[in-house]
């Protein structure tokens, strides 16, 4: 084991704190000069039920979860209620302990509860301790808890442990403990900690293990968040304060976070009945003047079809957030995939347009919705940002610099009463607020409430006026405009900007990805470079319009490209292929949907078997794309 | 200047203002309710002094949805059942914005019952027109929430099996804070309520009887209608709850009875609207939102909050 890096995995039922606990201890490493990276896996139940959090530390830059861990701190699951063999949900109990050994690393570390936990009920256990080298701490982490405070405080006296096992500095755990809480409530935690610290540090030998944490160094303020705080900060600063929603895991994250802000800078936060009023009400908002947002995951979102087209008809500027879990129908509420892109992409009746973006981190998820928020105003056309649970929930820290910007309430094609003035109103004097001749496809719009610009808005076909239509000059010359708008959104935006392409320039292996896997894709194809392959990858954030060009380039430059991405159907593959038309004999795909995002080594070993013939060792399969061999 | 000087700029207001320059031919059959509708909106915003670009009327789809294709305002006319989310947002958007929203009976019973009953439960500040003709008009005659048991139509050809929705007994439940009946046979009174409709502080649900000759002959809607305020027989407290019920549970079997009686059946001015509450909690800006975008003042930005939030 080496020392550069601690992948640290608190694991329990959920419902017993561990969420918390572990941000907590995140931000204490992130604060120590680390940079750190979190992932977090939960079952679909409230209380009760395997649950980990795993917290990757390390000097140098952290761009995904990495493969398997080296530190577990397993606690007893308070809420397991059927003990029984054969439950619905299995052995609760020592869950904890035993669903976790398979992705320990050889040399790693083991502290389990032993007022809770006991492992004589794990199979071969100490066998399996032996042959993988791992060192094993047997501490009564409840019973320390329940001295100093209540046993709920079993996740204090774990990282008071770890920090004894690691090495690691207390003082800005307890910091942030103090910030957190007050009163005898703080001065009980600090006391487990402390007493868990010591209690190590007098019965075992810390040194008789090799994993330790890095030392590191940050040479400017650091905050840790997530994708949804990526995309809540984004539209925020964008200027939106008006937000509609309905809860749906993952998308509540986005939901709450800007909930909890809105009051604080003068918003509006509405949850309502379903997602057709949530995203009618983000139409709504949007209409009378506001910046609007809506958003969901797939069951919501499939609901959002029918309010999506009517913002497009009477471009109505809308932004939706689309955070994707495993489907069909409820799926899997909290597992990843990114299986909902073709639903994003081409939902809704008719020859419709969106344009959707497609971030791949905690940075680009706050760009990106800032970019969205131009888009959506400035050309008055829906515009999506979709990402998964994956990005939703992981947490990883960036300068606070990054959101160090400043904010763009603007509305775009909005008139002023002073403009509407000279705007064309026509004989009939009406305000031509749908006019055939609006540049780049843009006629700009009025706000109820203006004077001299009412009109009416319809998700019929209507005339510049906004008088109901059928007559087919004027319905192909209002689809012509509004198409329009797809091409010069196209040239304004600018591809470089969102694809990035990165590891060996001249190879002729290329790897392809978007969204939540990208960093994964990214740090194996720099462990494939370093272990002696050529190989260059590329993370595309432009789903629609489709940056056809930047993607012809990358796979013209090289023989063979992988697509990896967690789908069964391959379907951004597939929208590679429908947008370039050709390839076919050159695309295949790295498919993964077993709920578990990909891991690094699944992709190495993916391209160094590739074209050999032999079966992969995970949850993955290769499949050629159509028009392949 | 304000950005929005059409809001509250008082004066008087002809009703012809709200007929559009140039009309375009109806799509309304002749002898239609929804003729009756229009007039008592013109006449109604035009007694209150409503500058047409202060108004906001969302319809939904139906015939009854055409209504702001005949009522020159600013006009939003959505999909089939949406016209109350659509509208409340524009409310709470924009709040000085006088805020409409109608639709059919299909439209507002029916697909969007949801909102319907949701809108009235929050108690926002704004008026709702259901046009209750008792079939779906526009797409042919079709049964409706509000159509009477055995009530044929192609695609109930054996007569509806289901007993119809009580529309008022439904919204003074679910927390409307005005509900009333009225009826296009019933001109002034019809413009009457929707005045009041307009200027009580809350919900204000107008279930507005209308004709369909197309395509629902023998309704009720052409009876000689009874104006329960005008009767001593229907002598009740309006702001009182149950008898307020009561006079509906009687007024929505009479319906079906051949008997129509229309009016005013419950005011609640106690209750305040959402607009009150929200903004009570902190969670509604002084100042209409929307005004703010037109402003030169301070925006907040996520930095500035980042230390409590990350
Ligand atoms: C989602 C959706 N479903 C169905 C329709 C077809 N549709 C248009 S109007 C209508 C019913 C209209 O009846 P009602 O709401 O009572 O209004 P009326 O025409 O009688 O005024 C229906 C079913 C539609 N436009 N959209
Ligand atoms: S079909 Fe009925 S509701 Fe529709 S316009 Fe004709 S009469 Fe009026």
């Amino acid at each position: 084991m080496t020392d550069d890096e601690l992948i640290w995995r608190i694991a329990g039922g959920s419902g017993d704190g561990i969420d918390s606990t572990s941000q907590n201890f995140a931000k204490a490493l992130m604060r120590s000069g680390l940079n750190v990276f979190t992932h977090r896996h939960y079952p679909s139940r409230i209380r009760g039920g395997h649950t980990y959090v795993e917290i990757r530390a390390s000097s140098e830059e952290v761009k995904s979860r990495g493969d398997g861990y080296n530190f577990l701190v397993a606690l007893g699951d308070s809420f397991a209620r059927n003990p029984k063999e054969n439950a619905y949900y299995g052995e609760e109990e020592v869950k904890p302990l035993a669903e976790n050994l398979d992705d320990l690393r050889e040399g790693g570390v083991i502290v389990y509860d032993s007022g809770l936990l006991d492992t004589a009920e794990i199979e071969n256990f100490d066998e399996r301790v032996e042959e993988n080298d791992w060192h094993v701490y047997d501490v009564d982490l409840r019973g320390i808890a329940k001295e100093h405070g209540r046993e709920i405080m079993r996740n204090t006296a774990g990282v008071g442990v770890t920090a004894a096992l690691t090495g690691i500095d207390t003082t800005y755990v307890e910091d942030l403990m103090a910030e957190a809480m007050g009163g005898d409530i703080l001065e009980a935690n600090l006391n487990v900690l402390e007493d868990a610290y010591e209690h190590v540090q007098e019965e075992y030998d810390p040194d008789a293990h090799d994993v330790t944490v890095p030392e590191g160094e940050h040479d400017e303020e650091q905050v840790l968040v997530s994708g949804s705080h990526g995309i809540a900060y984004g539209a925020l600063d964008e200027g939106c304060r008006f937000i509609a929603g309905y809860p749906m895991t993952p998308w509540t994250d986005v939901f709450t976070i800007l909930t909890n802000l809105m009051p604080d800078v003068g918003g509006i936060s509405e949850q309502v009945e379903d997602e057709i009023a949530a995203a009618a009400l983000a139409v709504g908002a949007s209409h009378a003047g506001a910046k609007a947002m809506s958003g969901s995951s797939g069951g919501g979102f499939s609901l959002m079809s029918e309010p999506l087209g009517l913002a497009e008809m009477t471009e109505t500027p809308l932004v939706l957030v689309e955070s994707m879990r495993a489907g069909p129908s409820t799926g899997m509420p909290t597992k990843p995939e990114q299986a909902d892109l073709e639903h994003v992409l081409y939902t809704s009746q008719g020859d419709s347009h969106r344009v959707v973006f497609a971030p791949s981190n905690q940075v680009e998820c706050y760009e990106q919705t800032r970019k969205a928020f131009q888009i959506a105003y400035d050309y008055q056309i829906p515009v999506m940002v979709i990402y998964d649970q994956k990005l939703s929930g992981e947490h990883r820290n960036v300068p606070k610099s990054t959101f160090d910007q400043a904010p763009n309430p603007d509305l775009g094609s909005v008139l002023t009463e002073e403009e509407l003035k000279d705007q064309p109103h026509g004989e009939t004097g009406i305000y031509h607020r749908f006019q055939h001749e609006g540049e780049d496809g843009v006629s700009p719009r009025s706000i109820p409430g203006q004077k001299g610009g009412r009109y009416l808005a319809t998700g019929n076909e209507h005339t510049p006026e906004g008088h109901i239509s059928e007559s087919p000059s004027n319905r192909k010359a209002q689809v012509d405009r509004r198409n329009e708008k797809l091409a010069s959104i196209r040239e304004n935006l600018d591809a470089d900007e969102r694809q990035q392409v990165y590891g060996d320039e001249s190879a002729d292996y290329g790897v392809i990805s978007w969204g939540s896997q990208s960093g994964t894709v990214e740090e194996a194809v720099e462990r494939l470079n370093e272990n002696g392959h050529s190989v260059k990858g590329l993370s595309v954030s432009e789903m629609a319009p489709f940056p056809k060009e930047f993607l012809s380039e990358f796979i013209e430059s090289v023989d063979d490209v992988l697509v990896v991405e967690m789908s069964s159907t391959a379907q951004f593959r597939g929208v590679i292929q429908k947008n370039l038309g050709q390839y076919g004999e050159k695309i295949s795909s790295l498919l993964k949907y077993d709920g578990n995002p990909f891991e690094p080594a699944e992709i190495v070993e993916a391209v160094e078997e590739h074209g050999s013939g032999e079966e992969l060792s995970s949850n993955t399969r290769f499949e050629a794309a159509a028009g392949g061999d | 200047m304000s950005a929005f000087s059409a809001i509250g700029d008082e004066r008087e207001v002809a009703q012809d203002e709200f007929t559009p320059s140039i009309e375009p031919q109806p799509t309304w059959c002749p002898g239609c309710g929804d003729y009756g509708v229009l007039k008592a909106l013109k006449g109604a915003m035009a007694e209150l002094g409503k500058n047409p670009e202060e108004i906001l009327l969302a319809t939904g789809i139906g015939c009854s949805g055409k209504l702001n294709s005949y009522f020159d305002s600013y006009g939003f006319h959505t999909i089939h059942g949406r016209s109350l989310p659509v509208a409340r947002a524009a409310k709470l958007a924009n709040d000085g914005l006088e805020v409409i929203a109608a639709g059919g009976d299909g439209d507002g019973y029916g697909i969007g019952g949801n909102h319907f009953i949701h809108t009235a439960r929050e108690n926002h500040d704004m008026t709702y027109i259901v046009f209750n003709n008792e079939v779906f008009g526009l797409t042919k005659g079709q049964t409706s929430p509000t159509s009477p048991k055995g009530h044929k139509s192609k695609t109930q050809p054996n007569g509806n099996a289901k007993t119809p929705i009580r529309p008022l007994s439904m919204s003074l439940t679910a927390g409307a804070s005005y509900v009333a009946r009225t009826a296009a046979v019933n001109p002034n009174q019809a413009k009457e309520i929707i005045k009041e409709a307009i200027q009580h502080d809350g919900f204000s649900h107008v279930d507005f009887l209308t004709q369909c000759p197309t395509w629902n002959k023998d309704a009720k809607q052409y009876v000689p209608y009874i104006d329960i305020q005008d009767s001593e027989e229907y002598d009740f407290d309006v702001h009182d709850r149950r008898a307020a019920q009561d006079a509906m549970h009687e007024t929505e079997d009479a319906l079906y009875e051949g008997k129509v009686l229309t009016g005013r059946y419950f005011v609640d001015d106690e209750r305040p609207s959402y607009q009150q509450e929200k903004r009570q909690r902190g969670e509604l800006p002084e100042q209409p939102l929307a005004e703010r975008y037109f402003e030169d003042g301070e925006w907040e930005r996520s930095y500035d909050f980042i230390d409590r939030h990350a």
